[in-house]
């Protein structure tokens, strides 16, 4: 049976046949208000504002286009969903619209009667972020106090209420050396399936690489606990395990391809390709304000512009991964290199990818990591004065 | 207090069902099944489609496999191990409950 995985940035298998008609899933990024800090959040260091985001009937009409669009799971995401007091609102016309409805939360600023009411709504299933396992590691990294008691009481809660849960833990050199006990906490938790994720380097994450990135050495030792621990618990939790392709030969197909499984709708209702897709130059977004979903899918301009393969230069025109890998990430390329259309410096026919993997080794061999840059809202520009 | 958690190993006497949060589902735009389920997507083959839809918590593994081999005019023993190594690999994606 054909498996796939539509939001995992590492995909065994990318060319789905289901999405040559239209993505199989919509990330729908409600707001980027988050009580919490990570230094590795994958929103843009640009946020956009609470004044600037999509009201409720906006939201639910992307849903019912989304559904007739033939987009089978909407992933309600954010910054942090649950801040959005109008969140079931937007859960009920999904789930009537038919949408398989994932929430992606940090889990602080729910309650138990809410989480309850989202369940009679139609919420298929709930993914919970973790930080660490150690509180104290936890609260520097969220720069949240008692964000891990929170956390286990609304598995406690997602457990009563019998809702499949997934824990997602973003790995780095501050919590690298906790997977074991992330792991333990999740079985514990009662997660059926768990996303152990290296960070990508993007957005925030791209800006505290040299604080975030683990070395080489970790990376491998995490992958055989990984792997035993998968062996431990096969029919008990599921594992998804996401490398840092730093340390990498071959780029990973980002998005399952560029315009082809996936997209992303932010706060405002611009219509992206991939979180990341704004530190592309030269893209233009359409808006759900100005345009229909399926039109900007098939015909947006920034979607037509990497999708496919005829837009590749060498070395990925030709190369026998070409429609396995799709040369990688856009936005990696971008930022590492100058050049979207060139290959992933991932990649090792990249000529910047000794570089790459040089800066990885270089910042992760650092004995004093720098300190965290928090991702927050930049200050409002105080109006000029006259 | 934690839940049972260990693995279910699927026998003929096992009874499966699809959880109230797996969807097995059919998709009029692209003319197929699809098995919903938490961040994935599932192609069922017509096979398993005819296997999932008989998975209702009530007929067991080999009652649906005499239901198949019936219908589909094949030997049952084959049917029946096809149809466990099968829910197996569902069980133990998490797709397919039994008791």
């Amino acid at each position: 049976m054909n498996e796939i995985a539509p939001m995992e940035q590492f995909s065994e298998k990318p060319v789905v046949e289901a999405c040559a008609r239209a993505p199989v899933g919509l990330l729908a990024e409600l707001t980027h208000r988050c009580p919490l800090q990570c230094p590795y959040c994958s929103n843009p260091l640009e946020l956009d504002r609470v004044g600037s985001e999509l009201t409720t009937e906006q939201w639910q009409d992307v849903m019912r286009q989304a559904a007739e669009l033939g987009i089978l799971q909407i992933h309600l995401s954010g910054g942090e969903p649950t801040v959005r007091k109008d969140l079931e609102d937007i859960v009920e016309v999904a789930a009537k619209a038919g949408l398989y409805t994932n929430l992606i939360t940090a889990g602080v600023t729910l309650t138990r009667d809410r989480l309850a009411h989202l369940k009679d709504l139609g919420l298929d299933h709930v993914q919970l972020s973790i930080q660490d396992v150690d509180d104290v590691n936890a609260e520097k990294i969220s720069a949240y106090k008692n964000g891990l008691a929170k956390k286990r009481e609304v598995g406690k809660w997602v457990r009563e209420l019998e809702m499949p849960l997934t824990v997602n833990a973003p790995i780095h050199r501050l919590n690298i050396e906790n997977l074991p006990n992330i792991i333990d906490f999740a079985v514990e938790l009662g997660a059926g399936r768990i996303e152990v994720a290296n960070i990508q380097y993007y957005a925030w994450a791209l800006k505290n690489r040299a604080a975030l990135m683990p070395t080489r050495a970790q990376v491998l030792k995490s992958a055989e606990i990984v792997e035993a621990a998968k062996e431990r618990l096969k029919g008990v939790m599921v594992f998804d395990f996401v490398v840092p392709d730093y340390y990498a030969k071959t780029p990973k197909p980002c998005m399952g391809g560029w315009g082809r499984g996936v997209m992303n709708v932010t706060p405002q209702g611009r219509v992206l390709p991939c979180h990341a897709a704004e530190t592309v130059p030269g893209l233009i977004f359409d808006n759900v304000k100005d345009r229909r979903l399926a039109d900007i899918w098939l015909n947006g301009q920034a979607f037509q512009m990497y999708r496919g393969t005829s837009w590749m230069k060498e070395p990925c025109r030709g190369c026998p991964r070409a429609e396995i890998d799709f040369g990688g990430c856009r936005c990696q390329a971008m930022a590492f290199t100058g050049d979207p259309a060139n290959t992933d410096p991932a990649c090792k026919l990249s000529p910047y990818h000794d570089a790459f993997v040089a800066a990885a080794e270089q910042e992760s061999g650092e004995q004093t990591p720098p300190p965290f840059v928090y991702r927050r809202m930049s200050p409002v520009k105080a109006p000029a004065a006259e | 207090m934690s839940t049972a958690r260990t693995r279910v190993i699927i026998v003929p006497a096992s009874k499966p069902a699809l959880p109230p949060h797996i969807k097995l589902r059919h998709d009029p735009g692209r003319g197929r099944w699809h098995v919903l389920a938490p961040e994935r997507v599932f192609e069922p083959d017509p096979i398993a489609i005819e296997i999932l839809k008989r998975c209702d918590g009530v007929a067991s593994v080999e009652q649906i496999a005499t239901d198949l081999a019936k219908d589909y005019n094949a030997p049952l023993q084959e049917i029946l191990n096809d149809t466990i190594s099968m829910l197996q690999e569902l069980s133990d994606k998490g797709v397919v409950k039994a008791v």
